[in-house]
């Protein structure tokens, strides 16, 4: 099937099949790799995006249901300042160990600072309480949102 | 909170593996792509034992849509055999099965949907066997047997001074059972593997791992080939925790023969489920611990009995039974020890490293039994710690004298002091009560006597002409931090930025066999062959500042980037290296590192067991709800001696890392088997702690610098894992008033106590 949605700010067409997850369309219709599959049932969070600018697990979500939409993943998200400045945050902040977890922490930091510009660090907990980290036991990862918070505010 | 830091400052501590990861340009296995690739599956074993009589459908499975290659143990050039302690672990299973999901066959496909099909679809003739799933029911002798004619992987022990002696000096006795269930590492990048035919008639093989040369030479033994042919490679790896220390070499071997085979790249990635359900576990340990002490609180005697269910094959277990029983006495000084260790076959998934290695199992015996033991002595916990701490001068259970580098003591005061530790005793009035509890432990650094062959490490540092530095080294990256710290170690020592290194991806024909990046040693072993070979290119630096300045070698030091004559003349590092090319200078060594000096007698279990020790101490306060059993940690300060952090935030983010899987380990992560099927085998089933289901915490960094070590470095990867656990079970105890010697411990385990108690 042909679908046609708006990828990281371009329109784009792609054959596909639509019962497939978006994961798989994204990383191999697309080649984009910064998203993962740690588990591929919605439990781990290593394949957020941004649907309609809601962060969303790409593995539950299947291709045809994106016809028409918005998506958004990190490629896409680089040229946004506020986006680097939370990446700059990670970095800065040692929130980053083997980093696969990473991509998908940061859309949905971005999602909540967008929403929230000053959220607390239970604020931030829940946000990113979709997302699994197995290396940094989150404190780091909480530390890096709340002063991304702070830049951005 | 973020630490207020300038920002030159900032940029200094940015690990250099930071900038790709947050750009989602890391290359992990499976974003590395390939042309004509194939996916390779993985047929599994429906049953825990029997004997495999053939197969039902093979060429109907060859025959299958897409389908490139099946294989079966019949089909390996080499030995069937994967080389880990022992040489028990077959590639694929040949004539018995002993555990369900046990390999069986593969399967080379053109999708990943069409591999995995076809490999559901192999139906083996299997007559099941009778089969023993628990380590106890194991020892008895009239059992199934699974390995060996007793079912004993492998077995140590410890006698120091006189047992019965001991007990007769002391005034209290107390003596428990604890028990430990699985514990899965769950990384959150699965195990991948990708195995490209080369030209030459060899393979080179990439994946997710922390071990390229056990990979290597697992893949001589199985597919016959030469050393010199096989070329292996770590991509980037989304999390190990020893659990990419043995499974890869399995993995990396399925895949090889399949690329073989074939001729074609072959990719074997596990989804979560398969990876749950096959990998290597922690080990579930029964200990029987007993203390005697004396009325002021001397500890005079310790026996211990530590029975390890290693699973079918024996994998990595004695190892890491032999680790357990060195620390099961706990941190102590204790004259009189008799401790055994048995690791016991059955017919479930084999179990192998996981970060700590047998440790967190015994710490959390020893730590909840010293608690049992000052409350029966009416004593402070505290208190019966402190009068019992190794120091430098003690000596150990094996009787291993403790040299200078040994912060027990100030990471134990540090913690009380940050938590501002105050035991409650049940006090608090309502349903949810709170209360505190503490641990301390110690962790013998590397691989210790009983790994001691593979005790070494290898790297090479190269500056080029325009001051940038490559490092190739054979310890890996796997989220610790290791590639900053050997970036660190290579810049400071040459006197370069260290943003002009950079540590090339680890690969096995590159430099010597460096042992495996497991038992904290990365930093300790790895950093010494990094400075070892920097060292050397600094003399050839050092001739070229002194021919610069006009004075004598032996008059030039570094400092910073520059340089130095002893009477305060300077050249820049980088004119240092265009002198030094000019001069034609060997610009490139090798390092070189072995660790010394370990020893153990297997009849006495006496001897220096490990180099050196890190010490730790962990507090923690929880809160329990006492109508539901739900506890919940509030705080947690963990304290670690490390010898020198070379690195502070990679060491901070160790320390936190690891005490959340411990707590994970104490209270949530629950694998429940039947009959050896595990009936968990996903992220929702089995539930590693998420972000609300923790507190932060608090790292405290000692530094007791250890001479031998890079820059004064001890090794910190697997202590933050071993203590919590007890800490976190002393705290609900002083909360109210149960004490639940299993983990995990759940809400159900403390209601039933609960029960017993009111
Ligand atoms: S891969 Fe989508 S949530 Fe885990
Ligand atoms: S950094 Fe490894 S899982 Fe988060």
């Amino acid at each position: 099937m042909n679908i046609s949605l708006i990828l990281n700010d371009n329109k784009v067409n792609i054959d596909f099949n639509p019962l497939r997850p978006l994961l798989e369309m994204l990383r191999e219709g697309f080649a984009l790799r910064s998203l993962k599959e740690g588990c591929g049932r919605g439990e781990c969070g290593t394949c957020t995006v941004l649907l309609d600018g809601k962060p969303v697990t790409a593995c539950m979500v299947a291709s045809g249901q994106v016809e028409g939409r918005s998506v958004m993943t990190l490629e896409g998200l680089e040229g946004n300042e506020s986006f680097r400045r939370i990446q700059r945050a990670f970095m800065e902040t040692g929130a980053v160990q083997c980093g696969f977890c990473t991509p998908g922490f940061l859309i949905a930091a971005y999602a909540l600072l967008r929403d929230n510009p000053s959220p607390g660090r239970e604020d931030i907990r829940r946000a990113v309480s979709g997302n699994l980290c197995r290396c940094t036991g989150y404190t780091k990862i909480i530390d890096a949102v709340e002063r991304a918070g702070e830049i951005l505010r | 909170m973020p630490k207020k830091t300038g920002n030159t400052e900032r940029k200094e501590q940015i690990r250099s593996d930071a900038l790709r990861k947050v750009r989602g340009r890391a290359l992990f296995i499976e974003d590395i792509p390939h042309d004509r690739l194939l996916h390779g599956a993985t047929a599994r074993s429906p049953v825990p034992h029997g004997l495999i009589r053939g197969f039902l459908n093979i060429d109907e499975v060859r025959a299958m849509e897409g389908v490139r290659a099946v294989l079966t143990a019949a089909d390996i050039p080499g030995e069937n055999t994967v080389p880990f302690v022992k040489d028990d672990y077959p590639c694929l299973a040949g004539s018995e099965v002993k555990f369900r999901g046990q390999p069986l066959a593969l399967v080379a496909a053109e999708t990943r949907d069409q591999a995995r099909a076809a490999a559901e679809a192999l139906k083996a003739d299997i007559e099941e066997y009778p089969a023993v799933f628990e380590a106890v029911d194991a020892m008895r002798p009239d059992t199934v047997r699974v390995g060996g004619d007793d079912n004993i992987h492998s077995s140590y022990r410890i006698r120091k001074g006189d047992i019965d002696e001991g007990f007769r000096a002391a005034d209290i006795i107390v003596e428990r059972i604890y028990r430990n269930s699985h514990q899965v590492h769950c990384y959150l990048e699965n195990m991948g593997m990708t195995a490209v035919p080369s030209p030459s008639g060899g393979v080179v093989v990439s994946g997710s791992m922390q071990c390229p040369f056990y990979v290597h030479n697992a893949l001589v033994r199985v597919t016959g080939l030469q050393y010199s042919k096989i070329r292996v490679l770590q991509a980037e790896t989304g999390g190990g925790f020893g659990g990419k220390e043995d499974m890869p070499s399995l993995q990396a071997a399925h895949t090889a023969l399949l690329a073989l085979k074939t001729g074609r790249p072959v990719r074997i990635i596990y989804d979560r489920r398969e990876d749950f359900i096959a990998m290597s576990k922690r080990h579930p340990v029964r200990t029987r611990i007993k203390y005697g002490a004396s009325a002021d609180g001397k500890i005079t005697a310790c026996e211990a009995e530590y029975i390890v269910n290693g699973g079918a094959y024996c994998t990595l277990s004695p190892i890491v039974a032999w680790r357990g029983l060195i620390h099961i006495t706990g941190p102590y000084e204790i004259p009189n020890i008799m401790a055994d260790s048995y690791v016991m076959a059955t017919n479930t998934v084999p179990c192998g490293a996981f970060r700590g290695f047998g440790q967190p199992q015994a710490n959390f015996a020893n730590e909840s039994l010293i608690d049992e033991l000052a409350e029966k002595l009416d004593m402070d916990p505290l208190e019966l710690r402190r009068k019992n701490l190794l120091k430098t001068g003690s000596v150990t259970a094996t009787g291993q004298r403790i040299g200078e580098s040994c912060g027990m003591e100030e990471a134990l005061e540090r913690t009380v002091k940050r938590i501002s530790f105050r035991r409650r005793k049940s006090g608090d009035p309502g349903v949810k009560k709170r209360g505190m509890g503490l641990s301390v432990t110690f962790y013998g650094v590397g691989l210790g006597a009983e790994g001691k062959y593979f005790a070494k490490s290898g790297a090479q540092v190269y500056v080029k002409e325009d001051g940038s530095v490559l490092v190739a080294v054979g310890n890996v990256e796997m989220g610790q931090g290791s590639e900053t710290v050997f970036t660190r170690i290579c810049a400071d020592t040459l006197g370069c930025p260290y943003d002009m290194v950079d540590v090339l991806e680890p690969d096995t024909t590159r430099v010597p066999d460096s042992g495996p990046t497991v038992a904290s040693r990365a930093t300790m072993v790895g950093g010494r062959a990094v400075l070892d070979a920097a060292l050397k290119v600094r003399d050839a630096l050092t001739r070229s500042a002194a021919d610069i300045i006009g004075v004598r070698p032996f008059d030039i030091s570094v400092s910073g980037h520059k340089y130095v004559s002893s009477d305060g003349r300077e050249a820049e590092y980088i004119e240092v290296v265009r002198a030094a090319y000019a001069r034609r200078e060997k610009m490139a060594a090798q390092g070189w590192y072995r660790v010394e000096g370990v020893s153990f007698d297997e009849k006495t279990g006496q001897g220096d067991a490990y180099p050196v020790y890190t010490f730790s101490a962990n507090a923690c306060e929880v809160e329990v709800d006492t109508e539901t059993g739900q506890v919940k940690v509030l705080r947690l300060v963990a304290a670690h001696d490390i010898g020198k952090a070379i690195h502070t935030p990679s060491a901070e983010g160790q320390i936190q890392g690891g005490a959340v899987q411990a707590v994970g380990y104490a209270l949530y992560e629950n694998l429940v088997l039947e009959k050896g099927r595990i009936l968990n085998p996903s992220l929702t089933g089995y539930t590693v702690p998420t972000s609300v289901d923790v507190c932060d915490v608090v790292p405290i960094i000692v530094e007791s610098p250890y001479p031998e070590g890079p820059f004064g470095a001890k090794g910190l990867g697997e202590p933050p894992m071993v203590g919590p656990a007890a800490a976190v079970m002393n705290a609900i105890y002083d909360a109210c008033g149960v004490r639940v010697r299993k983990t995990p411990c759940l809400p159900e385990d403390i209601m039933e106590e609960l029960k017993k108690i009111t």
